[in-house]
């Protein structure tokens, strides 16, 4: 079986060409379902087998793929799903699974910790349940620690994952480099060693002379305890966090900034892909997503919708009787054109917006406003089809 | 609902591209309009809330940028400097050579012990109200995913650290985050899916994890009702093809793409229509639903703030 090659410079060619395709952008672009759009489109066309991991608990996305709830285990899409979507054979398959942060976390500390003894006091420490809970960047780390894991596992041709909406877009990449700096940092050693010898070093004193007086003698101890059994985990660790930071800048990795035509999340989009290129990791395309449709900039209807406000009593008077009362008939045909002058303006200031769109990359996909909500398979393979080429 | 504004401290979150930031914007210029002092405080430093005020960069020094509407941004790291300088009255701490290493061991800290970011943060937002300096602090607080975590921290600080300053200052702390009638939080949301269903799942995790009273839910960017009673059927007349085609006749030009624009929002009305009932169950009742109109603007800068200000205060009874 043959199939015409994928368009050079579309989103299709660069999803053939890769293993992993990150999708990034401010909160609220639809990067989710966007990822969720890749996949199901590389399952169907491309074939193989696709993993799409969401970081978000979107159980929209769940019910969408008709997998009942993600959890970090992968579970398959039903060929079921594939048939009420009107795609009774496709080429591949399609895998669904959710970032549990917590118990990626667990089996990190699994992993890496020296002894079952040890990661049982590390399980069951009070500030590595709260860090592992409450702390944001752990979220940032683990994510890309977990893209790691799946794609050494070798059992997927290609996972697309999403990221978490940071206060800096950039921060989950850079989180296995600080990981790394973390824990082969001086101050690790620093910090731990009152609690290991008691004897501080000239260097600490400073710090603990404060930090005593604000946090309390009892919880500079807890906390230099917990450090001094993160240290166990030490090598593992940064040996790890390398690697994940190798696989994040290698060729076979990918990125998909995502955005909608409004100033806020493109001025995000915009310094996401400075970041990305300035930091050798590998823009592919640039999604613009919710383009409202290209027919409210038609600049004639713009002036019959002019007319019509104008004129709608005349314009009632020549219209069949059986349409309605012309009073009636004038409001609606009144509400109709400004309604439409002023969606008018929101699309001019969207095509404002992309005309002024400074980023460097060869692939910008468009996909448009959809009437309803992506709710299913069938949805997100529509939206993945305006996407593809 | 007019005791919104008679709060002391707003803290104003929601999911990502729901308009939080012009939400605080105009929640911020209309209390300052009516000539309480206010203080608009970004959290996550985008410089969006210059923006949309268009102020130019704000800092952790906060100015007035607007008469009695003054604008900071929350750096951690200043806000440590001066807890340090009003605490431990350790001046020298605060201008020379130990607090190199210091900030990068709190950097270090900070990274890994839990909180310590957070009560940074919240303890200077609750320190301005405790000063009393100005009679209304609002926040452009984290993206709902991580508010629970911040606000929580004075909690989790409190039960993790058994004695010492930072023990005695969560104490008040959590006198003022608790107390409604001084503090309260805003959830900004769209009539879409995913932004009302995080809003749904919010008020739930506010409720069991945390301390701070639901103050009220904004729902921004709703779209106008285009047709009243009876007049929806005469649309729907109206788009039949036999007489889409005398409406393009009579006006003398293609009226298609009026019509389908039309369509469009008709739709969009209907299906965010479904998602308000699913929200106005979700929340409860007890709840105030305030409810801010799409603004079909230009350029969301500080006209359109105007505007949402405006609209607020209707919503709000004036």
């Amino acid at each position: 079986m043959t199939r015409p090659a994928p368009r050079a410079g579309s989103v299709e060619q660069l999803v053939a060409a890769k293993e992993i395709v990150v999708t990034c952008g401010s909160g609220g672009v639809g990067k989710t379902t966007t990822a969720a759009a890749i996949a199901a489109m590389a399952a169907v066309r491309q074939g193989g087998t696709v993993l799409v991991l969401t970081i978000d608990p979107a159980r929209r996305l769940a019910d969408a793929l008709g997998v009942g709830s993600l959890g970090n285990e992968a579970q398959r899409v039903p060929a079921g799903a594939f048939k009420v979507a009107g795609v009774p054979n496709p080429r591949g398959e399609l895998w669904a699974a959710m970032l549990d942060t917590k118990q990626s976390w667990d089996d990190l500390v699994l992993r890496h910790a020296p002894d079952k003894r040890t990661a049982q006091r590390i399980l069951a420490n009070k500030l590595y349940e709260n860090i592992t809970g409450r702390f944001v960047q752990s979220h940032e780390y683990i994510a890309m620690e977990r893209l790691y894991d799946l794609h050494n596992e070798g059992r997927y041709d290609l996972i697309v994952v999403d990221t978490p909406p940071t206060r800096n877009a950039i921060d989950f990449l850079r989180a296995p480099e600080r990981m790394a700096e973390f824990f082969s940092s001086r101050f690790l050693r620093v910090l731990t060693a009152p609690y290991r010898s008691q004897v501080m070093s000239i260097a600490s004193k400073p710090f603990f002379t404060v930090a005593d007086r604000i946090l309390g003698s009892q919880f500079l101890q807890d906390i230099a305890q917990f450090f001094s059994l993160m240290q166990t985990m030490a090598p593992g660790f940064v040996e790890r966090a390398r690697a994940v930071s190798r696989l994040l800048r290698d060729k076979r990795t990918t990125y998909v900034v995502v955005s909608t035509l409004e100033a806020a999340p493109l001025h995000e989009a915009e310094f996401f892909v400075d970041e990305l290129t300035s930091k050798d990791f590998h823009l592919g395309a640039v999604v613009l997503n919710k383009v409202l449709p290209e027919y409210l900039r038609d600049e004639k209807a713009a002036a019959t919708a002019s007319d019509m406000v104008g004129q709608a009593d005349a314009l009632a008077a020549r219209m069949p009787d059986e349409l309605g009362e012309p009073a009636q008939l004038r409001r609606v045909l009144t509400e109709v054109a400004e309604s439409f002058l002023r969606f008018q303006v929101v699309a001019q200031r969207e095509a404002e917006q992309r005309s002024e769109l400074a980023v460097a990359s060869e692939v910008i996909a468009t996909a448009p406003f959809f009437e309803t909500d992506i709710y299913d398979l069938a949805g997100l393979l529509r939206l993945g089809d305006e996407v593809w080429a | 609902m007019t005791t919104l504004l008679d709060r002391k401290l707003l803290l104003v979150t929601g999911k990502g591209g729901v308009g939080k930031t012009s939400v605080v914007a105009a929640l911020a210029l209309l209390a300052s309009s009516w000539g309480k002092r206010t203080l608009a405080c970004e959290v996550d430093a985008k410089g969006n809330l210059s923006s949309v005020l268009e102020t130019g960069p704000t800092e952790f020094k906060e100015r007035e940028v607007h008469p009695n509407l003054f604008a900071m941004s929350m750096d951690t790291e200043e806000s440590l400097k001066e807890y340090l300088a009003l605490n431990l009255k350790l001046p020298l701490m605060t201008r020379l050579g130990p607090l190199a290493p210091l900030a990068r061991m709190f950097e270090f800290v900070a990274t890994a012990a839990p909180g310590v970011k957070e009560i940074l943060t919240v303890g200077k937002l609750a320190y301005e109200v405790r000063k009393g300096r100005y009679d209304l602090v609002v926040v452009d607080a984290p993206a709902t995913g991580h508010v629970v975590g911040q606000l929580a921290a004075p909690q989790a600080i409190n039960e993790l650290v058994r004695v010492g300053l930072i023990r005695e200052q969560t104490a008040w702390m959590l006198d003022i985050l608790s107390d409604p009638a001084q503090t309260g939080l805003v959830i900004v949301t769209t009539p879409e899916e995913m932004p009302v269903s995080e809003t749904i799942e919010l008020a739930g995790r506010l409720r069991s994890e945390t301390i701070v009273d639901l103050a009220a839910v904004v729902v921004n960017r709703v779209l106008p009702e285009l047709f009243g009673r009876g007049e929806e059927e005469v649309f729907e007349r109206l788009t039949t093809p036999e007489h889409a085609a005398a409406l393009t006749a009579a006006a003398g030009s293609e009226v298609g793409p009026i019509l389908d624009a039309a369509r469009l929002a008709v739709t969009l009305r209907r299906t965010r229509a479904g998602h308000l009932e699913r929200l106005r169950n979700g929340v409860g009742a007890e709840v105030a639903m305030l409810y801010l109109p799409y603004l079909f603007v230009r350029t969301h800068g500080l006209r359109a703030s105007h505007q949402m200000a405006e609209a607020l205060a209707a919503e709000l009874g004036y």
